[in-house]
């Protein structure tokens, strides 16, 4: 597919840092907003594809060279090693543990271990989303 | 976790690093990194030893799953010393000898050493756990172990023939296995075997007795090659030869006689199990001896004299659990003589065997043949290879000085005691047991002479034959010395290996503190066993003699009763049994899977909310619905109605993006931003999926369909909506379970988060939230490689 709308393409330039940044915005304000990886991820997901609609694959694939079928794998894995993590402290399995902590220039700040899982949650759904359309894309 | 829990779980461990030595270390031969995996774990049991001597056994408890009683315990006692030193014995010679067996530059050794550490696991974790279920996770390990290592040459169309069929039976008796575990554990409401054992009086009156002694049995019988599920056996030596001499002669095979003996405390002593085990065991000694004669390739001989020296075993422990029946309690210790004899000739079996499968690979290797009609007159050319034959061989065939002999008495002691304790006609024992060691004796013959004296024919090889290097005659060598050693100092194993082994079988015959006494000796005088000796020699050097004129009847075996002819059959049968009912609903419209799915909603969910009277429709409850709710609800309903009558797929699509967006506002106007959100997200990204994929579709074109489909569609459509619309109106208008909701209300304290829905998915229910990321990522792989390989094979064209 190969499309030349200026138009489009000047929109979108714009439009993707601003989707992203919500799109890191409501993956972080999960917490305690409406949000979570699950969203994040295929907010992240649109934004891409917004990319792929406005210009064509290979100008993006120079742009962003990552191969998403590792991202997943990585998400995956990451959602799988919290819960592991828990049974490595003998506690059962996917245990989430939470804790205020002072943060330099953040000040007191929530961590948790959900958020870690939330985060693999996030990548493994980019990661499949963008495969799954770039395979069919690139099949055209 | 105990050290004799990191014993089980070290092979397992070990394997990730296999590949690292593999690509990172390519000049120096993998094994050599393997080998110290089995070094240590044997240096670790022999370590146990001053423990065994009349001490409690080694108990280590480790929780797993309590919830279903299945503990991860090991329990190292006198039966699970001698099989552990085998496997980890053994293993190492096996892999010594790989070293100079498996070409470094052309094999995928990697594989090779990584299945064979999981094999090594697995059957140390068979002969040390104390929970049946774990036992059977090992089992089942060692069955796929051992499809990897047979058909580890997979380009051959044989070796996977071989692995499919091993791996067939022994899976298949291994599910029995199962079921079997399961009704001992219903009856004794443990899964714990030292439990179980204590419960025996409860277990011996309960129904599932029976039953559950046939299936273990059958998982016994299958695993250990036994009549009628042998012919896995032989087509199993398509494996390697270091794989044969170790998992199919000297550990993998003996799992079942494992299994006998350890259950033998709790079956033993009722009849049923002792006309089993001596049956079945004898009917496989007489057949693979029989059987063995004819074959041609060496390979294939050893297997049947595996299958008929295994039954030989199981036959024993049939006649020495007799030892445990009430009726019999006077010569408890003369049947118990036939447990000695078991454990005795599983030993010896174990060494004769692999030295021999070991000599067999050298000449393999050193040939180019293992057909016994191209080999002959070796004697000169490969001396130590003959010498190595004629130990493990007349050993094998029962002969002084070779500790096969004693044994071999021992076993014609134990069938002599069965015929004069039992009834008369129990006298086809003896004789069956001669007749089946006569066979012995001419397939040992046969190896040993048939390769090594006769005519030497070098054009009929493919290499020019000449002595193993002495890396490959090490492992066969240390095997025939013990073979030599056993015989003439049997009694260096007999209280340290033998005894506590013995003890461990039949538990209940000894007062705490007691011992059995195993004396055993070349020499008993001229007794029965002898003259036995005696007529198997000039019986079988007779018949050796003679073979050409006897040997006919192979031929003239009715083929009805030839059961590798039966498992193909039944086999190919079941294959095009399957097709046919695959092809009868699997038509290739998506029209119609579409259908089944819908149709099976309709009847599952429908039914069942109607059998459980679920239907209730309560509209007092319900807030009032506002004009713009109605507005949306007209909407939906219109948008998709819109979707139905359009020609143009663009169209439907906007269509059901609609509906999609719409929905999500009624999420918005109930309150439920997150799925508000996700609904939106999720209704954008396949809209763009969609539009990619109808690049592909053909245009949307009005079909013909028949009236009878239309209707039934319509059906279809109108009952999934129904049962729909009427669950939903149900689900709000009662409330039959207690709701759980207000725990999710606490999220903060419980997880420090205030969205309640967020710490659901990541918090609460993470597990779900966890497979399903898997199942995403899992679909999107499938997706990717579907297109990859659509492509590849585009290319190729």
């Amino acid at each position: 597919m190969k499309f030349s709308d200026l138009i489009l393409q000047t929109a979108a330039k714009v439009l993707v840092f601003i989707i992203m940044t919500f799109s890191i915005y409501i993956l972080f304000a999960g917490h305690h907003n409406p949000g979570g990886g699950f969203i994040g991820g295929l907010i992240t997901a649109s934004a891409l594809m917004l990319l792929y609609v406005a210009f064509d694959v290979e100008t993006i694939q120079e742009i962003i060279p990552v191969d998403f079928k590792v991202i997943g794998a990585i998400g995956v894995l990451m959602a799988l090693l919290t819960g592991i993590g828990a049974i490595v402290a003998d506690v059962p399995f996917l245990t989430q543990v939470y804790r205020y902590v002072d943060l330099p220039l953040l000040g007191e700040t929530g961590l948790g271990s959900a958020l870690v899982f939330d985060l693999g949650v996030y990548l493994a759904v980019i990661g499949t989303t963008m495969t799954i359309i770039r395979s069919i894309s690139e099949d055209m | 976790m105990s050290l004799l829990h990191f014993a089980v779980l070290l092979p397992f461990l070990y394997t990730v690093f296999v590949p690292l030595f593999f690509k990172k270390l390519p000049r120096v031969h993998t094994g050599w990194f393997v080998l110290i995996v089995p070094l240590l774990l044997f240096v670790y049991f022999a370590a146990q030893f001053p423990l065994r001597s009349g001490s409690a056994p080694l108990f280590q408890s480790l929780s797993w799953i309590p919830s279903l009683g299945i503990r991860f315990d090991l329990h190292l006692d006198g039966l699970s010393m001698l099989f552990a030193l085998i496997i980890t014995g053994i293993g190492f010679l096996v892999i010594v000898y790989s070293i100079y067996y498996m070409s470094k530059e052309r094999e995928a050794l990697h594989n090779f050493y990584i299945y064979l550490l999981v094999f090594m696991g697995a059957m140390l974790g068979i002969v040390l756990s104390d929970n049946l279920m774990v036992l059977y996770v090992f089992w089942e390990a060692t069955s796929v172990s051992s499809f990897l290592l047979i058909a580890y040459w997979f380009q051959r169309k044989r070796s996977r023939y071989g692995a499919q069929k091993a791996m067939l039976i022994t899976v298949t008796g291994g599910f029995a296995m199962l079921l079997g575990f399961l009704m001992l554990g219903s009856a004794a409401g443990t899964f714990s075997i030292r439990e179980i054992v204590a419960m025996k009086e409860v277990i011996v009156n309960d129904s599932l007795f029976i039953p559950a002694m046939l299936l273990v049995l059958l998982g016994a019988f299958t695993k250990s090659a036994q009549f009628p599920f042998h012919i896995w056996l032989p087509d199993a030596m398509e494996a390697p030869t270091p794989i044969s001499a170790y998992l199919h002669s000297a550990t993998m095979v003996k799992a079942g006689v494992y299994l006998v003996a350890r259950m033998t405390p709790v079956f033993g002593g009722h009849m049923s199990w002792f006309w089993i085990i001596t049956i079945i065991g004898i009917v496989t000694l007489f057949w693979g001896a029989f059987m063995a004669i004819r074959q041609f390739d060496l390979k294939a001989l050893l297997a049947y004299s595996t299958i008929s020296q295994l039954g030989l075993i199981m036959s024993l422990l049939g006649i020495g659990s007799l030892a445990l029946h009430t009726n019999y309690e006077a010569q408890a210790m003369l049947f118990s003589g036939a447990i000695l004899a078991a454990v005795f000739h599983l030993f010896n079996h174990s060494i004769f065997k692999g030295s021999l499968f070991m000599v067999v690979g050298i000449l393999d290797h050193e040939t180019g043949t293992r057909d016994i009609r191209k080999l002959g007159g070796l004697l000169s050319l490969m001396p130590v290879s003959f010498s190595l034959t004629i130990i493990g061989g007349l050993s094998m065939a029962g002969l002084p000085p070779f500790s096969g002999f004693l044994s071999k008495e021992m076993f014609f002691t134990g069938v002599l005691t069965a015929y004069q304790h039992i009834d008369q006609w129990v006298i086809l024992l003896p004789i069956v047991a001669w007749l089946a060691s006569v066979f012995t004796f001419v397939y040992c013959l046969v190896f040993v002479f048939k390769t090594f004296t006769g005519t030497y024919r070098p054009e009929r090889l493919d290499k020019k034959p000449h002595e193993a290097p002495a890396g490959m005659l090490v492992s066969p060598i240390v095997l025939a010395t013990l073979v030599l050693v056993i015989f003439f100092f049997p009694n260096l194993i007999s209280y340290t290996l033998l005894e506590p082994a013995m003890r461990s079988v039949l538990p209940s015959l000894l007062q705490p503190g007691e011992v059995f006494e195993v004396d055993i000796r070349a020499w008993h005088g001229f007794n029965t066993e002898l003259l036995m000796t005696v007529g198997i020699v000039v019986m079988g050097s007779l018949l050796y003699k003679t073979y050409k004129k006897w040997s006919d009847i192979y031929y003239n075996l009715p083929r009805k009763f030839d059961f590798n002819h039966m498992y193909d059959k039944g086999l190919t049968g079941a294959e095009r049994l399957s097709a046919r009912v695959t092809n009868f609903y699997m038509n290739g419209f998506l029209h119609s899977y579409l259908s089944y799915i819908f149709t099976f909603v309709i009847i599952v969910v429908g039914g069942s909310f109607l059998l459980q009277r679920a239907l209730a429709i309560d509209p007092s409850t319900n807030a009032v619905i506002e004009w713009h709710e109605y507005l949306l609800a007209v909407s939906i309903a219109v948008s998709s109605g819109f979707v139905l009558f359009v020609n143009s797929r663009l169209t439907s699509i906007i269509g059901v993006g609609a509906v999609g967006y719409l929905v999500s506002l009624l999420f918005v106007i109930f309150r439920a931003p997150d799925l508000a959100l996700t609904q939106l997200v999720v209704e954008t990204i396949t809209t763009a999926l969609f539009l990619l994929c109808f690049y592909f579709l053909p245009k949307l074109k009005t079909e013909v369909v028949r009236i009878r489909v239309k209707v039934s569609n319509l059906i279809i459509s109108i009952g999934v909506g129904t049962v729909f619309t009427l669950i939903g109106i149900s689900a709000q208008s009662t409330n039959p379970f207690k709701p759980i909701s207000h725990f999710f209300l606490n999220s903060y304290e419980l997880s420090g988060a205030r969205n309640m829905v967020n710490s659901i998915l990541v918090d609460f229910r993470a597990f779900d939230t966890m497979l399903e990321s898997v199942v995403l990522f899992t679909a999107g792989i499938g997706v990717y490689t579907l297109i990859n390989l659509r492509k590849s094979r585009r290319e190729k064209r």
